[in-house]
Formats: C-alpha cells, sequence, structure tokens
C-alpha cells in the first residue's frame, strides 16, 4: 500500500526544541495507541483504558496532551534528547529532522527478515534559531506556542481523514501491528529517526539512525 | 434509510451517541476548568470507560448535559452545543467559544456500529483532547481566578454563533459518519479578545450558569475536580453576580485601593458600586469629593506620597506643605474613570467626573482627575476654581467624617462648571489659612525673587482666596513692558463668568430652537442650490 507521509515544519529556539518534539510526537502517538489488548476465547478481545495528561511547556507557552505512560513518554525523550544532543553539537544551521514512522511486520519465510512496511509517517523538520535578547525570546515563548497550535490542528485534521488503518490483528498478529511491549498502552508499531542536515538539505556526516525497537533483530 | 440498520445496531449507535456527547461535554467542560488534567491508564478494562479512553465524570457536569439533551440525541437540525464564556468580576461577560456537536445527512451505510463507528468515536476524543488546548480560551481558563472566571453552558438546539464577535474562526475536530448521519464536531471560537462591556449575558439568559470556581479547595480530591461552590441556576442570580444596575458604565470598579477610611480618601471597593444602597451612597459621596480633593492637614497619611499632587503655586510652597491637593492619581490603579453624570448636561462636560451612586442620588459634581491635573499643571495661579472646592472640602479631618456632607451639598449644583459659580461659602473665619492675614494689594508680586517665602504679597484680595500666596512669578513673564503682568493678568481673570452656551437652560432651549430650525434652514439651502453650485464652480 501507499505510505502517507505528512511534513511538519517548526522553527525554535534552542531550548524549545526538546519540548516542541515532543508535542508533536506526543500528540500524534495519543491518537495512534490504544489500550492493551486482551484477548478471550474465540476470537474476541477486550481493550484497556488509555489515560491521558496535560503536559506544560517550560519554554513555550503551550500545553499538550499525551496518553498517560511513562514507559512511551520515557522513550520519547529518550531519542528527542539525543536528537536535541545531535543538533547542537552540528554546529551547522541548526537544521535538522525526527521521522516518525509506523509501520507493520510482514512475516517473510526464512531466511529473509521480516519485512517492515510503513504506513504512515511523520517528519517534522526543525530549524534551529538563536534570539539575542529576553524580548525576542519572549515573543519566540508565545509564537511557537501559535505555531505549535497550529500544528496539532494541522495533526487532528490528518487522523481525522481515517484513511488506512492496519486491520485489528488476530492474537497471533498483534505483534505485527502493534507494539505490545508497553505495559499501559499499545500503540502502533513505530520507529523514531533522526537527520541533522545542512541548509541544503543533505544529510551530513553525523547522520544517524537511531531505531527505538530493534526489530530486526533475529 | 432505517430498514439498513437492523434495530440491535440502532440500539448501540444510539447508546454510542450518547455517551458520546456526555463524554464530550466532560472534555470541554475539564479542560476548561483552569487546571492540568490527569488519568491513568488501565491495562485490564473496566468495564466502565466509554470509548476505551480514561475521562472522569463530573457529576454536575452530567447532570447538566443530560438536563439540556432531555432524552434527545443530536440530529438533523438539532445540534448539542456548549458555549463557553468568560465573566468577570465586575459582572461583564463574553462569549469565548462554542463546541458544536452536530449531525449531518451523509449517511455510511457500510460501516460496523459496534467496531468502527466505536473505534471512530474514540480517536474522536482523543482530537477532542488535542484540540481543547488548542484554542486562545484555554490559555485564559488556565489564567482564571480572581479577575475573571469561565462559565460553560449546554444547550441543544440551533448553534448560535452571534455572541462570537467578529471574524471568530472555526476548527474542525473531526467527523465520523454513521449509518444514521455523519457526526460532526467542531469549535467556533473568538478571535477578538478585546474587552466588550455589553451584558451579553443577560441578553440570553442561560439554561444553566454554573461558575467553575477554583477559589476553594476540592474537598474530594479522588473523586470529582471541580468544587462548583458557585453553582446556581437562572433565576437565583444574585446581584453580586449580575448586578442590578443598568448601566454599563460603572467602569470604576477596575482596581480600587483599599486602605483604612482615615488614611485613603478613595476606600470605595468594588462591592460598593456593586449594591446600590443609600448608605453607599453616602460613602460614596465623601470620598468622591475627597477623592478629587481631600484637604487635610499635615497628617496626610493618604494613601501614598506619589498621589499628592503639590499646590500648584510652585513659589516659595513646600511640597509638604499642608495645602495638598489630594488628587487620585492615576498611578496605582486607582480609577477615576468618570462616572455617569449625575446630570444629563454635564455629560458633555469632560471635566467633571460626577460619580453616579446607583441609587442615582444628587451627588457632588467633582473635577476629575483630569481636571485637576490641568488646573494644577496649566492654570498656575488660577486658584480659585480649586479654591472653591477646596473651601468646600479643606479643614476635613477624614473621608468619612460626616460634616463634609453639608458642605459637599453645596457644590452639587445643578449646573456644569458649578466649582466656577460664585457661592456663600462657609470659610471657616478663624482659620488664618482661609483669611490670609490682611495681604497687602497685588502692586509687585514679582518682586523678590522666586523662593522668597513669607512676603505675603502676592496673596490675592479674593475672599475665595484660602491658599496663602506668598509669592507668584510665572515663568518667563517680564515685567518692565506692561503694567500688568501675567501673574496679575492670571488673578484678575481667574473667575471667568459662566459660559452662557454652558448653561443647561440656555443650551437646551437653544438646542432645541435649532432642531427646530433645522428643517426651514435646510428648505432655503435647497432653494439656492443652483446658486450654491455656480459658486463651486467659480472655485474649480
Amino acid at each position: 500500500m501507499n505510505c502517507r507521509s505528512e511534513v511538519l515544519e517548526v522553527s525554535v529556539e534552542g531550548r524549545q526544541v526538546e519540548e516542541a518534539m515532543l508535542a508533536v510526537l506526543h500528540t500524534v502517538l495519543l491518537h495512534r495507541s490504544t489500550g492493551k489488548f486482551h484477548y478471550k476465547k474465540e476470537g474476541t478481545y477486550s481493550i484497556g483504558t488509555v489515560g491521558t495528561q496535560d503536559v506544560d511547556c517550560d519554554f513555550i507557552d503551550f500545553t499538550y496532551v499525551r496518553v498517560s505512560s511513562d514507559e512511551l513518554d520515557r522513550a520519547l525523550r529518550k531519542v528527542v534528547g539525543e536528537f536535541k544532543d545531535a543538533l547542537r553539537n552540528s554546529g551547522g544551521d541548526g537544521l535538522g529532522q525526527m521521522s516518525l514512522e509506523f509501520y507493520q511486520k510482514k512475516k517473510s519465510r526464512w531466511p529473509f527478515s521480516d519485512e517492515c512496511i510503513p504506513w504512515e509517517v511523520w517528519t517534522v523538520k526543525v530549524h534551529v534559531v538563536a534570539l539575542a535578547t529576553e524580548q525576542e525570546r519572549q515573543i519566540c515563548r508565545e509564537k511557537v506556542g501559535e505555531k505549535l497550535c497550529e500544528k496539532v490542528i494541522n495533526i487532528v485534521e490528518v487522523m481525522n481523514r481515517h484513511e488506512y488503518l492496519p486491520k485489528m490483528p488476530m492474537q497471533s498478529e498483534v505483534d505485527n501491528v502493534f507494539d505490545t511491549g508497553l505495559r499501559d498502552v499499545q500503540p502502533y508499531l513505530y520507529k523514531i529517526s533522526f537527520q541533522i542536515t545542512d541548509a541544503l538539505g543533505t544529510s551530513v556526516t553525523t547522520t544517524m539512525r537511531r531505531l527505538i525497537k530493534d526489530t530486526l533483530a533475529l | 434509510m432505517e430498514t439498513d440498520i437492523n434495530s440491535q445496531d440502532r440500539k448501540d449507535l444510539d447508546k454510542f451517541i450518547k455517551f458520546f456527547a456526555l463524554k464530550t461535554v466532560q472534555v470541554i467542560v475539564q479542560a476548561r476548568l483552569g487546571e492540568k488534567i490527569c488519568t491513568r491508564s488501565s491495562s485490564s478494562p473496566t468495564g466502565s470507560d466509554w470509548f476505551n479512553l480514561a475521562i472522569k465524570d463530573i457529576p454536575e457536569v452530567t447532570h447538566e448535559a443530560k438536563k439540556a439533551l432531555a432524552g434527545q440525541l443530536p440530529a438533523i437540525g438539532r445540534s448539542m452545543c456548549v458555549e463557553i464564556s468568560l465573566k468577570t468580576s465586575e459582572g461583564d461577560s463574553m462569549e469565548l467559544e462554542i463546541w458544536c456537536l452536530e449531525m449531518n445527512e451523509k449517511c455510511d451505510k457500510e460501516i460496523k456500529i459496534s467496531y468502527t463507528v466505536y473505534n471512530r468515536l474514540s480517536l474522536l476524543l482523543k482530537s477532542l483532547l488535542a484540540i481543547t488546548r488548542v484554542t486562545p480560551a484555554y490559555r485564559l481558563s488556565r489564567k482564571q481566578g480572581h479577575e475573571y472566571v469561565i462559565l460553560y453552558r449546554i444547550y441543544f438546539g440551533e448553534v448560535q454563533l452571534n455572541g462570537l464577535g467578529e471574524g471568530f474562526q472555526t476548527v474542525r475536530v473531526g467527523t465520523v459518519g454513521t449509518p444514521m448521519g455523519t457526526i460532526t464536531l467542531s469549535c467556533a471560537y473568538r478571535i477578538n479578545l478585546a474587552f466588550m462591556s455589553t451584558r451579553q449575558f443577560e441578553r440570553t439568559p442561560p439554561i444553566m450558569g454554573i461558575i467553575i470556581d477554583h477559589f476553594v479547595d476540592r474537598p474530594y480530591p479522588s473523586s470529582s475536580p471541580m468544587h462548583p461552590c458557585n453553582y446556581r441556576t437562572t433565576g437565583e442570580d444574585t446581584g453580586v453576580t449580575y448586578p442590578s444596575v443598568e448601566d454599563s458604565q460603572e467602569v470604576c470598579t477596575t482596581s480600587f485601593s483599599t486602605s483604612p477610611p482615615s488614611q485613603c480618601v478613595f476606600t470605595v471597593t468594588k462591592a460598593h458600586f456593586q449594591t446600590p444602597t443609600p448608605v453607599v451612597t453616602d460613602t460614596l459621596r465623601v470620598p468622591m469629593a475627597g477623592l478629587a480633593f481631600s484637604h487635610q492637614p499635615a497628617a496626610l497619611g493618604v494613601g501614598s506620597a506619589d498621589l499628592a499632587y503639590p499646590v500648584v503655586f510652585a513659589a516659595g510652597l513646600n511640597t509638604t506643605h499642608p495645602h495638598q491637593l489630594m488628587v487620585p492619581g492615576k498611578e496605582g490603579g486607582v480609577p477615576l474613570a468618570p462616572n455617569q453624570p449625575a446630570h444629563g448636561a454635564q455629560a458633555d462636560q469632560e471635566r467633571l467626573a460626577t460619580y453616579t451612586p446607583s441609587d442615582g442620588a444628587h451627588c457632588a459634581a467633582t473635577p476629575s482627575s483630569e481636571d485637576t491635573e490641568t488646573v494644577s499643571n496649566s492654570s498656575e495661579g488660577r486658584a480659585s476654581p480649586h479654591d472653591v472646592l477646596e473651601t468646600i472640602f479643606a479643614r476635613k479631618v477624614g473621608a468619612f467624617v460626616n460634616k463634609p456632607i453639608n458642605q459637599v451639598t453645596l457644590t452639587s449644583l445643578d449646573i456644569p462648571f458649578a466649582m466656577f459659580a460664585p457661592k456663600n461659602l462657609e470659610l471657616e473665619d478663624a482659620d488664618p489659612m482661609v483669611n490670609p492675614p490682611d495681604s497687602p494689594d497685588t502692586e509687585s508680586p514679582l518682586q523678590g525673587s522666586l523662593h522668597s517665602d513669607g512676603s505675603s504679597g502676592g496673596s490675592s484680595g479674593n475672599t475665595h482666596d484660602d491658599f496663602v500666596m506668598i509669592d507668584f512669578k510665572p515663568a518667563f513673564s517680564k515685567d518692565d513692558i506692561l503694567p500688568m503682568d501675567l501673574g496679575t493678568f492670571y488673578r484678575e481673570f481667574q473667575n471667568p463668568p459662566q459660559l452662557s452656551s454652558l448653561s443647561i437652560d440656555i443650551g437646551a432651549q437653544s438646542m432645541a430652537e435649532d432642531l427646530d430650525s433645522l428643517p426651514e434652514k435646510l428648505a432655503v439651502h435647497e432653494k439656492n442650490v443652483r446658486e450654491f453650485d455656480a459658486f463651486v464652480e467659480t472655485l474649480q
């Protein structure tokens, strides 16, 4: 199938990178997570409950909603932290992007490894700006807050199109569709990667590809 | 249409829609409580969490929602709306958002009720959670407290977007197609947050109006986060919340400094303006008088020193001289916004600020702070208007002393610029300051330096003066050209006669006459149209 691709762009100050990325990623994952499945006999299943919580940003006038799952939050913070460090160390123009990819696993026959077929990719391009005065920073706080509000509205709009979603799997297939490793919620299988780019858009030596879930491990 | 869906599915769908509507209201209202919301995930299904989302149910909100729905469901032409509005502590209110849950005719026959529709409704609720934090009202609601509160109102029927002002924006949260129609959830929110003081809230009495109040601690922290301590329904509105005063000009209440009566002259608090009782009126009068001028002897612990305007006469006067004009300064946020004038004709008088106690009683005509500033800053030497008032209000011991009431009524004359009108003054004869010891005539007030004190040469023979004018030397005036110097000029022309056009009777009459004569004048002009045109052509 075709993979849906959405691109969002934000311009933030250095210290706002983490919160802005977390806001976007959590908003997407809020929509792409369900409660834990509990399969019963006869192929039926029940779904657990997803809690939500508000998160206030410290450096942006913005509040976002995330699923109440500390594990998920930790995982996201880890990768966003790495992205932020990479951005800072790159010394370039402060351009980078993160990709959140939802995929399905397709079992292949031995010796071939399972295929990962993405069905939705969210790309967030980040441009880091440096501000000189406190007043500019204050304005930036508000402006970035407003921008993020727009991004959330964009995300919700895409989610609402009710386009392709993987079929609800049977018990044997659930790990091909969902990430069942978390204790309290069950997001669709996803992976996050990031790239630091220079102004031309090509990746430089500090390109890294990090996987949250090493699904290719055999 | 109905034959395509079996009865069990129909029942399920109705149930889903009903609970979806209730949960929608909960999400919206909880998002406007002003607090961060946090619910826990649970891996084992409890069976009571609709749409697999942990959304708490605040009982009052559910109750109100059910009352509004009255057993119906959102259908075509019948939408469920949640109106979020802001209400200030003065009683002004403004609609911020309208969240609409609507149904339209577009049906999706193929869709599975128990599975797809349910999951999509769940997704829609998640979207609603996200969007409610993103509209402008969210940040306002997080900051609610003493200055304003956020209210909600649920109604069923046609969507009313009139109260949102010009240029409101709409955001669509999402849609879910069902065999009975497409459910749409959207929000229309106000952009123009400039405050309007019109009483919109009273225009359409709400079905219910529950104040979400956060001043009070939660008695049940484990359950409902909201403490509706101001729960009330229409018909029980108290005067405090909806002030009965019809005029919307009671804007003086924005910020008052409350100080002990003996010190600060403007101890009027908000409550005074909202409860129109005679007691308040009296209290209002005195400080009103005192608001403009409070002439208190040296122990002027009036508020703060920065509110004192030193007497205009610069020369030789100490700023700590007892003749300090107490003016309600603009600093400190003490408002002196002119209220509705006591008398209609005075409405145009920008220099007069008269305070209207709500019962409309006669009140003192007191100059506004602008007035006093004008007077004090520009017209040096034009002490008389001040003097008049100062005489009236001078020598008060305190702002709320009863004595000044009589004196107040002296100046509460029915004419504009009452202060200029000559009147009999009750001067305290014994007071040496009021009656300066025989002051020589004003021959040469310019003799002596600017800073000479002690010489009372500048004292005017005007009995209206109660200042001891030590010396008066207007800046930049030369004394050798004309026999009359600037200071003398000022003093002589301090008391101009009242302008005839400003007196009510004459003014009103002439106005009426003018209005009557307008048609005739117009007729005459129309006759001469050709002449006018010719004239215009000559100009071109």
